[in-house]
């Protein structure tokens, strides 16, 4: 965007990046809030569901459609109050930093081929790093708020996020490892084809390590069962309990972001990214390289693609959420340190002995051939042999896909 | 007061143009690691509190952790200036590690301090004074 | 007004935004190392502290070692800080949220590391190479060959004078002990900071001789975790 800015309209330079980073920023924010909005109806309409209720009905037609947009303005309306002994300037900043948190872990996730914010090397680990940040926001609410409830809030929060982290990055670990390669752009690109592809049908192994990541990033964001920092019956609201209005809706803003975000990670690492159980793109003849419409129409379907993974799996957690009850801090401490670590430990050796013995994968004629999975570092660019530079070729199963290197060049 | 107000930032005008438009070197790290390490050893130097002064290690090892990074960088390196290559990475790494194992432990003897003596003011702490 | 004249005395297209990002990130890490100093509650330290390394990692984003950002993002970050924050917490009660200390240190202290920064930063700006920019163009930063050189296989060029069979042999050793010390010291941290009360016995036991009421027997043998729990002591 930023060339045709530059080449084709003739602005200059630093205007046409500015432009773009807006851009890109504005979608990202969109992709949040606008989320936030369809989930949170989504929230209420299944939660009515499941307890045998009718949930919101009468604002904006049948179905309540437009019940979170009256909330949100509801909560505009509301009076921003702040507790006698808070501390002031933490109190303000912790929504916006849990919301800067999520926002940003969005940067590095690809929702298709090319449409990603920046293209890190380090994706996964990036976008796992900036996830755990998010915690700050909620304990530094908890403690700012003065107030006995949020205190216990932060503090179950804290003994949280100790626990789940371990297991999570386990479980990431992986698709890494089967993909060689922590760029989240490959590893969704190298299982491209049949949904047999996918690594959550790589091996056995992979699939179990699935629902331990599962478990870990519902564990993540705070989500019942573990949402033992806002356990709302027990203190009262948690974290958030002194909050009202604006800074009110930034927290719930961060958790539906975070929550679409564990989501569309699992999606890429286990479920293909972008790419749909079935190729129809390249099996009626698209592919990367027809054209600029085409490629365009093709990341498009990409983009949808991985926007309705990501939508099931938070579907998921809702109906979890409603579902279980909530568990205790030490139940959440023994299942994610007792039990998810060992089971991850367990699956990343097995996983790994998998790749040993099957290189190729298991059904051979879905798969690709063994010889295109062999390590793409050893020629990459930036990988053992320096100074080869031209983009390697990733020859899909059914289509070819060229991979456009992405060389940043420092001025 | 109005004056220095207005006249400070036109000072610092030549400078921040000047940083703005050349590009960045090893020195602007060097710079920046020599301020978290100095803030750091103040820190350590100043804090009663054994959390404060754990606050100190951490920015101290994360200066040098600056420098190992400016030094390991391939992209601040002027001509004919030496490099620490992929080491100065795998050392910061280290560094983040081993900060970790250290918090961990540090934070285990103030907890255990708050416990026997009700208090994290290590002046308190002379148990052991001859 | 200042972005005015700065406007004025550099043209826009001359900036280098990698340096505008670099300047950004530089300044919030010094000013939040420095609040730390200058900050006398302990949370607000941790805060200052939590925003300090995070512009650090976008330091070493900046600086091409993007694999050390996301560590520091990780494991410093997201989880040494979080430890240390739940450190203050539990030990922050009102008189030791903010202990002060005496003015004669204070300026003690702030002598010693004026004459600390100058000597440092004279070390910085003494070295001519140092202070040239960059100018070469290389190629994007991978995460790969660190991975490499931590398991034994050193995939860049040896500096000069260091022996052929060093350089092979990588960063395996230090790594395993690395680990080895980092598995200790956690054992040895939760062996350290347990808490050290008389065995009660656990609740199932008490339940099935019901001797006592079942919530107090449980609760006290999870002492570690009742302090989670509201009314813990209850």
């Amino acid at each position: 965007m930023a060339d045709f800015l530059i080449n084709t309209v003739g602005l200059p330079e630093w205007l046409a990046w500015t432009i773009t980073a807006f851009v890109a920023a504005a979608l990202i924010l969109n992709v949040i809030a606008g989320g936030a909005l369809v989930f949170i109806w989504a929230e209420r309409k299944i939660a009515a569901r499941i307890q045998d209720r009718l949930g919101p009905t009468r604002t904006g037609g049948r179905f309540g459609w437009l019940q979170s947009l009256a909330d949100g303005i509801k909560l505009l309306a509301k009076e921003d109050l702040m507790p006698e002994g808070a501390d002031g300037m933490l109190f303000r900043l912790a929504p916006y930093i849990s919301f800067c948190a999520s926002f940003c872990a969005f940067i590095a996730l690809p929702f298709a081929f090319d449409f990603v914010g920046q293209r890190l090397n380090v994706g996964v680990f990036f976008v796992v790093a900036v996830l755990g940040l998010e915690v700050f926001g909620v304990i530094l609410a908890g403690y700012a708020s003065a107030s006995k409830w949020s205190l216990f809030g932060a503090m179950r929060e804290a003994a949280q996020v100790v626990s789940y982290e371990v297991p999570l990055g386990m479980c990431v670990v992986v698709p890494v490892m089967l993909a060689g390669s922590m760029d989240l752009v490959t590893i969704a690109e190298k299982q491209a084809g049949w949904m047999t592809n996918w690594y959550l049908f790589h091996d056995p192994f992979t699939f179990v390590i699935f629902w331990v990541y599962v478990t870990c990033a519902v564990a993540s964001v705070n989500r019942a069962p573990f949402d033992l920092a806002e356990a709302e019956s027990e203190l009262v609201a948690g974290f958030h309990t002194e909050y009202s209005g604006l800074r009110w809706s930034f927290f719930f803003m961060a958790e539906y972001g975070s929550m679409f975000l564990v989501s569309a990670l699992a999606a890429v690492l286990f479920m293909g990214g972008w790419n749909g159980p079935i190729p129809v793109a390249t099996l009626v003849g698209l592919s990367e390289g027809t054209g600029d419409t085409a490629n365009y129409f093709v990341r498009l379907i990409g983009c949808g693609n991985l926007l309705l993974k990501a939508t099931l799996g938070v579907l998921l957690m809702m109906w979890v959420r409603w579902t279980l009850p909530r568990l205790r801090i030490d139940q959440v401490m023994t299942t994610c340190l007792k039990y998810c670590t060992p089971i991850a430990a367990a699956m990343f050796a097995g996983a790994m002995l998998w790749q040993l013995a099957f290189p190729g994968g298991v059904v051979r004629g879905l798969s690709r051939p063994a010889g295109e999975i062999r390590e793409g570092w050893l020629e990459g660019p930036g990988g053992l042999s320096p100074g080869r530079r031209e983009p390697v070729p990733h020859v899909g199963a059914v289509g070819a896909m060229e991979s456009q290197e992405v060389v940043q060049v420092v001025p | 007061m109005s004056l220095l107000a207005t006249g400070l930032p036109f000072a610092a005008v030549p400078l921040v143009a000047g940083l703005l438009s050349s590009p960045v070197g090893v020195a602007h790290y060097l710079v920046v690691g020599a301020i978290l390490f100095t803030a750091g050893v103040v820190c350590m130097a100043l804090k009663r509190n054994a959390l404060g002064v754990l606050m100190g290690i951490e920015l101290v090892l994360n200066g040098a952790n600056v420098n190992f990074v400016a030094f390991s960088s391939p992209y601040l390196r002027g001509e004919g200036a030496a490099s620490l290559g992929l080491d100065g990475q795998i050392i910061a790494l280290f560094v983040i590690l081993l900060a970790a194992a250290e918090a961990a432990v540090a934070l285990a003897i103030t907890l255990n301090f708050y416990n026997n003596h009700a208090t994290v003011d290590i002046d308190r702490a002379e148990d052991l004074k001859g | 007004m200042m972005t005015t004249v700065l406007a004025s005395v550099v043209p826009v297209a001359a900036v280098n935004w990698h340096s505008v990002l670099f300047l950004l990130f530089a300044a919030v890490a010094c000013a939040c190392a420095v609040a730390v100093v200058l900050a006398d509650n302990v949370v607000r330290m941790a805060f200052y502290l939590v925003l300090s390394l995070a512009s650090t990692a976008g330091l070493f984003f900046l600086a091409g070692a993007e694999f050390v950002g996301a560590m520091q993002l990780m494991i410093y970050v997201g989880g040494t800080l979080v430890l240390l924050v739940f450190g203050v917490m539990l030990t922050a009660q009102a008189p030791f949220v903010a202990i002060k200390t005496s003015p004669s240190d204070r300026v003690l202290a702030g002598m010693v590391g004026a004459a600390l920064l100058a000597v440092l930063l004279q070390a910085a700006f003494r070295v001519e190479p140092w202070r040239r920019p960059a100018t070469a163009a290389v190629a994007a930063p991978a995460a790969t060959p660190i991975g490499m050189a931590l398991l034994g296989v050193r995939a860049d060029e040896p500096a000069a004078g260091v022996p052929a069979a060093a350089v092979r042999s990588g960063y395996l050793l230090p790594f395993e002990i690395v680990s080895i010390h980092l598995l200790v010291v956690l054992v040895g941290a939760a062996y350290l900071a347990r808490a050290k009360r008389r065995r009660t016995p656990r609740a199932i036991d008490v339940a099935a001789s019901s001797v006592g009421p079942v919530v107090t027997a449980r609760q006290a043998a999870r002492s570690s975790a009742s302090a989670l729990v509201p009314g813990g002591g209850r």
